[in-house]
């Protein structure tokens, strides 16, 4: 009797997930529903946004928050795998510990509060010395890359503090990772006469593979989600442009910009359809990254 | 000639060994620079604003200086018990289901659906909140906030609990049948409570990571200048009020978001600080 209502009520509790996540999927797209029925696909394509003449299109904003989290993956990708590997093989154990929490505690950090360092320090920080040394030291103010005035806010910089928020995310996965990788595999490649960074790198790191690149993956939705930090960074300007150092848009920030100022339906559906874009991509984007971490043969990380 | 050619190639190797190791090094210097610059910025501009009046007084009006974010204090503590009033039974919960029915079909595919919710953009999760508790109503309210803070809360106490209740070795459970128990009596006043010190982290860090969410808030509690405790009323919040105040243009107004900043990290790391104690203390606190 009270063992079968325990178990109706924590089999209860447990289905409230499926029913969260569905009514997410219904409310974003009801939101939505307005504009993605008024422009139908074209919306996702086109590059209008005209709140006057009610013309809206999300093309930029999926085009920034693609090159922003590229940029992110470019620059953490590397650094994480570097850390883990240092954290997992290499460390001293004085170091191990403190280092781990660390870069653990970078993952604390609200992203408001990166925002606020961003904008404050960061940006000008790019303006002063990284933007002249590309283009006057390294004299690439010509190439598409770099071109246009350097205010600041910009696509290098939303993608700079992008690589520092899901850094933690792609380490921590990286180093569960490798801890699963067995010991013999280890030792095999340091018998055939590896030198140590050779077993690393022909031995360990190809194990892990699929791992990794599911905890790279992850980091990916990390970032194509963010909002905040890259908001007050980005500079937010609705335009697809080359330059790294032009200000754009991401998916995300252009909801939070301008959620506030929409003032007719049409314009806050069309945020909320760019929302429902969101919520396809960051789903597919999980789910890709959770069965390849989970093939490694373990399903709880980060 | 050819040893000498082996010796040269393995001196080599073993150079690029060398270099590519203290690159991991130099790897795990660079990604902790940011953690000290960003902990180094907020304490040199934070700290001074940071007295009595920051902790008591309401925000000062713009161009003056001082005043404090008694409000938005308050605020984030609403929107927290809101939220973990939502987040902690659900979770709990839901993790205790998960632990139990381990092999189960349902358990697989709810295990990998929490996943996918933890991953979800917390603006996502704003949207939500707004469409069925904002628009319908046609005002933002603290409640709005709390519950879509609240549904970012599940998926990570459903995780915590259902590896903590893991960790239980099955030895206790069956001693407890084997005395008689139920199985909802072992399972609730056996297991759950050996997990208890890991659950209480786990609702600890879900507490610090849903404390300084700002992009659902937007959409939900909106902020607020003024004095208001009331669910049903918009309410300031701390990360709403470094938002607001780091992108104003005036010196005061950053000096007070350096503020914000250097209490919500304070904030975040006092709880993570205790989630850590609580894990270390196991037994200590497992009690009453």
């Amino acid at each position: 009797m009270g063992d079968r209502a325990y178990r109706w009520i924590t089999t209860g509790f447990a289905l409230v997930i499926p029913v969260l996540l569905g009514l997410i999927a219904i409310s974003v797209f009801s939101a939505g529903w307005p504009a993605l029925h008024k422009f139908g696909l074209g919306f996702f394509t086109s590059s209008d946004w005209d709140p006057v003449n009610e013309k809206f299109g999300a093309a930029p904003a999926i085009f920034g928050t693609i090159v922003s989290s590229a940029i992110a993956l470019i620059i953490a990708t590397p650094l994480a795998i570097g850390v883990a590997v240092f954290l997992s093989e290499f460390a001293p154990r004085w170091v191990r510990q403190p280092i781990a929490f660390l870069v653990d505690l970078l993952a604390a950090i609200p992203s408001v509060v990166y925002g606020l360092w961003g904008i404050l320090v960061l940006v000008p920080f790019l303006r002063t010395y990284v933007m002249p040394f590309f283009k006057e030291t390294l004299h690439l103010g010509d190439t598409p890359l770099f071109a246009g005035a350097a205010y600041g806010p910009s696509m290098l910089a939303a993608g700079s503090i992008l690589a520092i928020m899901v850094l933690p995310f792609i380490s921590a996965v990286t180093r569960e990772v490798l801890l699963a990788v067995p010991r013999s595999q280890r030792e095999a490649a340091l018998a055939l006469g590896a030198t140590r960074w050779e077993m690393i790198w022909d031995a360990v790191l190809p194990y892990a593979r699929s791992g990794i690149i599911g905890g790279v993956i992850l980091g990916l939705g990390r970032a194509l989600g963010e909002t905040m930090a890259v908001t007050m960074v980005i500079g937010n300007r609705h335009e697809i442009s080359a330059s790294l150092f032009a200000p754009g848009y991401t998916m995300a920030s252009q909801i939070a910009n301008e959620f506030s100022e929409a003032t007719t339906d049409l314009h806050v559906s069309s945020l909320m359809a760019v929302g429902a874009g969101l919520f396809v991509i960051t789903v597919i984007v999980n789910v890709i990254a959770r069965w390849l971490v989970w093939r490694m043969g373990r399903n709880q990380v980060a | 000639m050819l040893a000498t050619s082996t010796a040269r190639t393995l001196a080599r190797r073993r150079v690029k060994s060398f270099i590519m190791i203290a690159l991991t090094y130099v790897a795990a210097l660079i990604a902790t620079l940011p953690l000290l610059l960003i902990l180094w910025h907020l304490a040199a501009q934070g700290a001074s604003s940071v007295n009595w009046n920051f902790f008591t007084k309401m925000p000062a009006p713009a161009g003056e200086a001082g005043g404090g974010m008694a409000n938005a204090i308050v605020g984030t503590g609403m929107l927290v018990l809101i939220a973990s009033a939502i987040g902690l039974p659900i979770g709990v919960g839901a993790g205790l289901f998960l632990a139990e029915q381990r092999g189960a079909k349902l358990a697989t595919a709810i295990r990998f659906l929490s996943d996918v919710l933890n991953g979800l953009p917390s603006i996502v999760m704003g949207i939500f909140a707004w469409q069925l508790l904002v628009r319908p109503f046609k005002h933002f309210s603290a409640l709005a906030g709390g519950i879509a803070l609240g549904a970012m809360m599940i998926p990570l106490v459903t995780r915590t609990t259902e590896e903590m209740i893991r960790l239980v070795p099955v030895s206790m459970r069956e001693a407890a049948l084997a005395l008689g128990y139920t199985k909802w009596r072992t399972s609730l006043s056996v297991v759950l409570r050996t997990a208890l010190p890991g659950i209480v982290t786990g609702a600890l860090v879900a507490v610090a990571r849903i404390a300084g969410e700002t992009a659902p808030l937007i959409f939900t509690a909106l902020g607020n200048q003024f004095w208001s405790v009331s669910p049903t009323q918009p309410i300031a919040a701390l990360p709403m009020q470094i938002y607001t105040y780091a992108l104003a243009p005036y010196d005061d107004w950053h000096a007070q978001a350096w503020a914000g900043a250097l209490v919500l990290i304070g904030l975040v790391l006092i709880i993570s600080l205790i989630a850590r104690y609580v894990t270390r203390s196991r037994f200590g606190l497992g009690g009453d």
